[in-house]
């Protein structure tokens, strides 16, 4: 087990310092030139002296290489720059939003698993009736239905039936923890809708292979009753690949985090990860893109981990993926 | 991962040879009807889907109004007999937007995946035959690119491109690629195994010839079903750009544009203005995804637990 570790981290370490590679040339060939932007005026209300002193102050005149080398460097110490935008250290403002998003990831996550999986269990344990013919037709409703647009209808049903308006005031966990899991359970239901309907649709899918496999009948035979074959027999065999699936959706999760935070505006890395990007805010729009995959490799790392913890045999294949 | 597709040489024939069994006159015909049968939901999304295409092509002639230009008598206009889905905040015929908006979402979904899948095969398949530090390097890079959240990766393409319907196509195929290039490359790993390739070998193939001729073919189901499920998937990644202001701009009508911006604020007291084209879009990539269930179904049942 613990060589799998260390050859799962260094898969890992390697693969963090591709993204950094790749978030770095990403950005340096966003065409506005960042100099025009950090001096504050439009392009055309400079001289070319003075753009050419503020890139030889910033170091963008210095090889690619050179700027890369440093960039990694600063990283290292967790100084990711400081916001052309905001004007704050990079890091601090990730820091600041990071709560809001962390919660509405793990709010998904539960609320998709927590509702998924006895759908997914109940569908297969009734395959072919109309309990399962109704929620086979939810998930693939669930899977085609477009995050920001399911949180767009949330939002206008919240307000006709609840005069519901958006909080000027996003309430950090550890002050409020009620009124900040009522104020994000919103936007964590759009994101964790298409989470749901994959995990319901995975879940049955596998449960109905296991409750075909020769123990299940053996269990039965025994007299158990009926629920205890289907989740301890059942469910505990099924349940191997509905975890890979979570960790393998976790970038699709991110992904639709992004665009849902635009639509409830709720102050987390998603809408900073936006305004970054597209007011070429580079310095930032470097550090946050990093952290959201960091983010990503670190959470495969745990699923592989997890993964070889409860499937002894996955630890010996390994480095052919 | 568990992405090991064990791929059968002669499974993406069975489709082939049902058609190609059947007599000659009508037949085929008959075919396609039996298999419609048996896949029901996969022939009404290929139904959907072949309507959205239609209109699209067809959008001058089918669209009541001009999608661009305004009625400033009518703004806000609830749906009517005159404007059949209402109108939005400049007066314009919310139907006809939807109808030329399903050319930019059909031309971005169609051409990202098409784009995605054809160069991350192109990769998988080189990476994979050949080997070595090829492989390897190919494969570090795929891994990195995993590591960004598809939409991410996008936006940030889009805002390195700028915005326009081409840049689009590109920005939203970069996320395809090393998704693309992982199932060809271990469908190729499967294959070099098999004593037909060995066999195009001893007869003095070229690699070149090998690839184009014996290996690609082989991989070809497990890329068009990956294909039908990303269409869906850059449709309504397209519609986000969009929405986030980093794809296609106003005037032009798009999808996710019509449900951006003020739109949502709007949308209080016209609800019709992002109920429609949520509705377009989510029409859309339930027909692609229906149909990509039924083509996985018929190419190769065992995917069915890969690929969720």
């Amino acid at each position: 087990m613990f060589s799998f570790i260390v050859q799962r981290l260094m898969v890992g370490i390697v693969t963090l310092f591709g993204v950094a590679v790749m978030v770095f040339l990403i950005m340096r060939v966003i065409p506005g030139d960042a100099a025009v932007m950090l001096s504050g005026a439009g392009a055309g209300a400079v001289s070319e002296e003075e753009l050419a002193q503020v890139r030889t102050q910033m170091g963008l005149d210095r090889p690619l290489v050179v700027q890369f080398v440093d960039w990694a460097g600063h990283v290292a110490r967790l100084d990711l720059g400081t916001s052309l935008r905001t004007g704050n250290p990079v890091f601090d403002d990730i820091t600041r939003r990071f709560p809001y998003t962390l919660q509405i990831v793990v709010m998904a996550t539960l609320i998709a698993v927590f509702l998924g999986i006895p759908a997914g269990v109940l569908s297969a344990r009734y395959a072919g009736t109309w309990i399962d013919q109704l929620l086979q037709a939810l998930s693939i409703g669930g899977l085609a239905a477009p995050s920001f647009w399911v949180g767009l209808i949330l939002i206008l049903g919240l307000v006709s039936l609840f005069q519901w308006s958006a909080p000027l005031l996003w309430e950090p966990f550890w002050v409020s923890p009620v009124k900040s899991f009522t104020q994000l359970i919103w936007p964590a239901l759009a994101v964790g809708l298409r989470q749901l309907a994959l995990i319901a649709r995975m879940t049955r899918s596998i449960m109905l292979e296991v409750l075909g496999e020769d123990y299940i009948r053996t269990a039965r035979a025994k007299g158990l009753s009926e629920w205890h074959v289907v989740i301890r027999h059942g469910l505990s065999n099924g349940l191997l690949p509905v975890v890979t699936l979570i960790g393998f959706e976790f970038s699709a999760l991110f992904g639709g985090l992004i665009i849902t935070e635009a639509v409830f505006s709720v102050p987390g890395l998603g809408q900073y990860v936006v305004a970054s990007i597209l007011n070429r805010d580079y310095p930032a729009a470097q550090g946050i893109v990093l952290v959201l995959a960091g983010i990503v490799v670190l959470g495969n790392l745990t699923v592989d981990l997890i993964y070889g913890w409860l499937d002894p045999r996955t630890r010996l294949r390994g480095a052919e993926t | 991962m568990t992405t090991s597709i064990g791929l059968p040489a002669a499974a993406d024939g069975d489709v082939v040879a049902v058609l190609d069994a059947a007599p000659s006159r009508g037949g085929r015909l008959r075919a396609l009807g039996r298999i419609s049968r048996r896949h029901p939901l996969g022939a009404f999304g290929a139904f959907v889907l072949l309507t959205i295409v239609v209109v699209a092509v067809g959008a001058p002639y089918i669209a009541p109004f001009d999608p661009i230009e305004g009625d400033t008598a009518a703004l806000f206009s609830p749906p009517n007999s005159t404007y059949w889905l209402g109108t939005d905040a400049f007066g314009r015929d919310i139907l006809s937007r939807l109808i030329y908006g399903a050319r930019v979402s059909l031309m971005v979904g169609m051409g990202a995946s098409l784009l995605g899948v054809v160069v991350g095969a192109s990769l998988g398949i080189v990476a994979g035959y050949r080997g070595g530090w090829a492989d390897i390097i190919t494969q570090r890079v795929m891994d990195a690119m995993f590591a960004f959240p598809m939409l991410l990766l996008a936006l940030a393409m889009a805002a390195v491109l700028g915005p326009s319907l081409q840049n689009v196509i590109i920005a939203l195929a970069m996320p395809i690629v090393p998704r693309a290039a992982r199932i060809a490359r271990s469908s190729v790993l499967v294959l070099k195994a098999t004593a037909f390739i060995e066999a195009a070998r001893a007869t003095g193939c070229s690699d070149t010839r090998i690839m184009l001729r014996h290996v690609l073919p082989n991989t070809f189901a497990p890329l068009l079903i990956i294909a039908t499920a990303y269409l869906g998937l850059a449709v309504v990644q397209e519609a986000a750009l969009d929405y986030l202001g980093a794809g296609i701009q106003e005037p032009e009508p798009s999808w996710g544009l019509m449900m951006s911006g003020a739109a949502t604020s709007l949308a209080l007291v016209a609800p019709w203005i992002v109920i429609f084209p949520g509705l377009a879009i989510f029409l859309m990539v339930l027909a692609s995804n229906l149909l990509g269930d039924a083509i996985r179904d018929l190419l190769d049942p065992k995917l069915q637990r890969d690929y969720p």
